[in-house]
């Protein structure tokens, strides 16, 4: 009988070969390949796990060249080797997290329903059919879910706002254009659990009385894609989505569109003028997408973590889930890992966790083994932190109250190498490049702020630039329509806070 | 990579066809006029905005303003080589430099045997991985000089 082996699809997996690992294993011995999502371990991957009387076995990370040896050492049986894992959930680094929204990534086939089912899938959407739309907005209302995508408006407050709008039609609309970079959390789940997703999103089309969802992904993910389109597909197939939603009386469907590398329609009205067919200009609130948003009618616009994350609020229970974390931020949070760090990967616990705890404790500091000079938390607009301000807590909160935020749960890593001049000035030409163009601060400071920091960069009258570099930030902070001119500053002016010699450099050089 | 058919307005005509029925169909129009030529020739704008009823400015307006999509046909390969914060952490900015310069191109642009176009691109989520890129398609991560000259070279 064929071994059963598990071997990664997920991109990142893919980017360092996991399908030729997966067609050699084929060749070489008699398995039955499993192709499921990563685990998010990502210093182990190409990732192998074997299924044993024990249980899974997992060895990594997996080169071509290893497979030959790792075979002769009876890995197919769970056989010792240099690359033996053992029982991946009792590697510390999982071990550590508390997995709720990313439970199923990484161990079922993103493809079956039957295994989606086996781990507990579509109970949460069988209880809300239930209980019904008023109990369950109370539900993920007294669960403290905040959006994930980083505003952190609470879930069920834009459900309920939702719900009592008046319309003839009402729109689900998951906004998967996970632009900041050090974030991958909605890859990995739309091509590890997309089911999760489809029954978030339907929990929440039941709840407020809509019939059509939209995810709006962006185009750089084509694996995220293709998966979340076949996972549709099968869904429908099988009674999920359709007329008769779980054979109840609900109708529902969902429909994928893809994005165009703007970064700005990751912004919701931005991105619900991208799904109207035009250029994704931001619109000025009010009103709000829960009462006029997509062609006009009531819209729930929410991340995909969020979404995904209802599904275990309705199985687990509302208590279940607001008794982790901290404050004011509730649950669990998918925190990525990522840039210049040891072990990169995705972290899934409550919050609180502190910043020096996920990247050095956790983390194991920089890939480079140099000093951490700098994170950049929360995307591009996210603030640059020193290592003096690890002891901040992983809340929305905290990272507000020392002028930075979490965003999306990116945490990118510098070693003392980095020139945070440099990075402050990549911030503007980013923004330059990204606006939409519709408000002054946005279109016009980012190129400004550009200009500004070269000047200071060159030495001329780097006093007053500094100065005027503050103001222009300023005016970007009140003055922008959107997150994006308005939150620029953030990683502006904390590189400048916090790493001032950086902006001194060049200019004592050139008076030298 | 597949290669791309040749642009007619005839082929046009039924790829706008088949999408136009979809409320806001500017964009999966404009994708699939893209994956089947390569590119939005300038004869599809007023196709696009006659079939939707809209402004030939509105359409060329969102032609221009997604990063997506080309006005000019691309080489065999498409390159998108990562800029974002996280590849930048580990190098992007020397390999970015590296890669122009095998290449001999900027970015946006076509090796002149017509091989390769070379694309910047804000984040392909591979921020573990890093630095990454995306070659037709296929995802590459930790990636350095040698790498990407061979994964090039393969593609060539």
């Amino acid at each position: 009988m064929s071994t059963r082996v598990y071997i990664p699809r997920d991109a990142a997996s893919l980017a360092l070969g996991a399908d030729s690992v997966a067609a050699f294993l084929r060749q070489a011995a008699d398995v039955e390949v499993v192709r499921t999502g990563s685990r998010g371990l990502f210093w182990l991957e190409p990732m192998v796990e074997v299924s044993t009387p024990e249980g899974r076995i997992a060895y990594g990370p997996v080169n071509l060249a290893d497979i030959p040896g790792l075979i002769e050492a009876g890995m197919l049986t769970g056989g010792a080797h240099a690359l033996r894992l053992g029982r991946p959930e009792e590697i510390p680094y999982l071990a550590r997290q508390t997995r709720l929204t990313f439970a199923r990534c990484g161990i079922v086939d993103p493809l079956s329903l039957d295994d989606y089912r086996a781990h507990r899938g579509l109970k949460g959407l069988a209880r809300a059919i239930e209980i019904g739309p008023a109990a369950t907005i109370e539900m993920v209302t007294q669960s403290g879910l905040r959006g994930r995508g980083g505003a952190g408006f609470p879930t069920g407050i834009k459900w309920k706002t939702a719900a009592d709008a008046k319309g003839e039609r009402k729109f689900i609309v998951c906004n998967a254009d996970e632009g900041d970079s050090g974030t991958f959390a909605d890859r990995m789940l739309m091509e590890g659990d997309p089911f999760v997703l489809i029954e978030g999103m339907t929990i929440a089309a039941i709840s407020v009385g809509a019939t059509k969802g939209y995810v709006y992904t962006r185009s750089e993910y084509p694996h995220a894609i293709a998966t979340f389109n076949a996972a549709l597909d099968v869904a429908r197939r099988e009674g999920v989505l359709g007329a008769n939603v779980l054979g109840s009386a609900h109708a529902f469907d969902i429909e994928q569109r893809v994005g165009a590398g703007a970064y700005v329609c990751g912004e919701e009205t931005s991105l619900l003028d991208s799904l109207e067919g035009k250029s994704g200009q931001v619109r000025t609130k009010p009103p709000l997408p829960a009462h006029k948003g997509l062609f006009g009618a009531p819209t729930v616009i929410n991340n995909v973590v969020s979404l995904a994350s209802v599904p275990i609020v309705l199985t687990q229970g509302a208590e279940y889930y607001r008794d982790i974390g901290m404050g004011r931020s509730r649950g669990t949070m998918p925190i990525q890992l990522a840039g210049n760090i040891k072990y990169a990967g995705l972290f899934e616990c409550g919050f609180g966790v502190t910043l020096g705890e996920l990247v050095n404790d956790i983390g194991g500091g920089t890939l480079t083994g140099r000093p951490v000079r700098a994170v950049q938390v929360g995307g591009p607009l996210g603030a640059y932190f020193p290592p003096a301000l690890f002891d901040t807590p992983f809340d929305y909160e905290a990272f507000a109250a020392r002028d930075g935020l979490i965003g999306h749960g990116g945490i990118v890593v510098f070693d003392d190498t980095v020139d945070l001049a440099k990075q402050a000035r990549f911030a503007m030409e980013f923004c330059a490049a990204e606006s939409c163009g519709k408000c002054t601060p946005c279109r016009i400071g980012s190129v400004r702020g550009m200009e500004v920091i070269d000047r200071i960069a060159a030495g001329e009258q780097p006093e007053a630039n500094l100065e005027l570099l503050r103001d222009l930030c300023h005016t970007m902070k009140f003055g922008s329509l959107c997150a994006l001119g308005g939150f620029i500053p953030y990683p502006v002016m904390s590189a400048l806070e916090h790493f001032p010699e950086d902006f001194r450099t060049v200019h004592r050089e050139a008076a030298e | 990579m597949a290669g791309f058919e040749p642009w007619t307005k005839e082929r046009g005509t039924t790829i706008i066809a088949s999408e136009a029925t979809r409320e806001g169909a500017t964009l999966p129009i404009l994708h699939a006029l893209q994956e089947a030529f390569g590119y939005i020739h300038a004869e599809a704008v007023p196709m696009i905005a006659e079939t939707l009823n809209l402004t030939r400015a509105e359409v060329h307006g969102v032609v221009s303003f997604y990063h997506d999509f080309r006005r000019h046909p691309p080489g065999r390969h498409t390159l998108l080589l990562c800029r974002a914060e996280a590849c930048q952490s580990l190098g992007a900015d020397a390999l970015a430099s590296h890669v122009r310069e095998r290449l001999g191109v900027d970015w946006h642009e076509t090796t002149g045997d017509g091989a390769v176009t070379l694309q910047p691109v804000f984040c392909l989520g591979l921020c573990a991985v890093g630095p990454s890129a995306l070659l037709d398609g296929n995802p590459l991560g930790r990636l350095d000089g040698t790498r990407i000259d061979a994964a090039l070279d393969r593609a060539r």
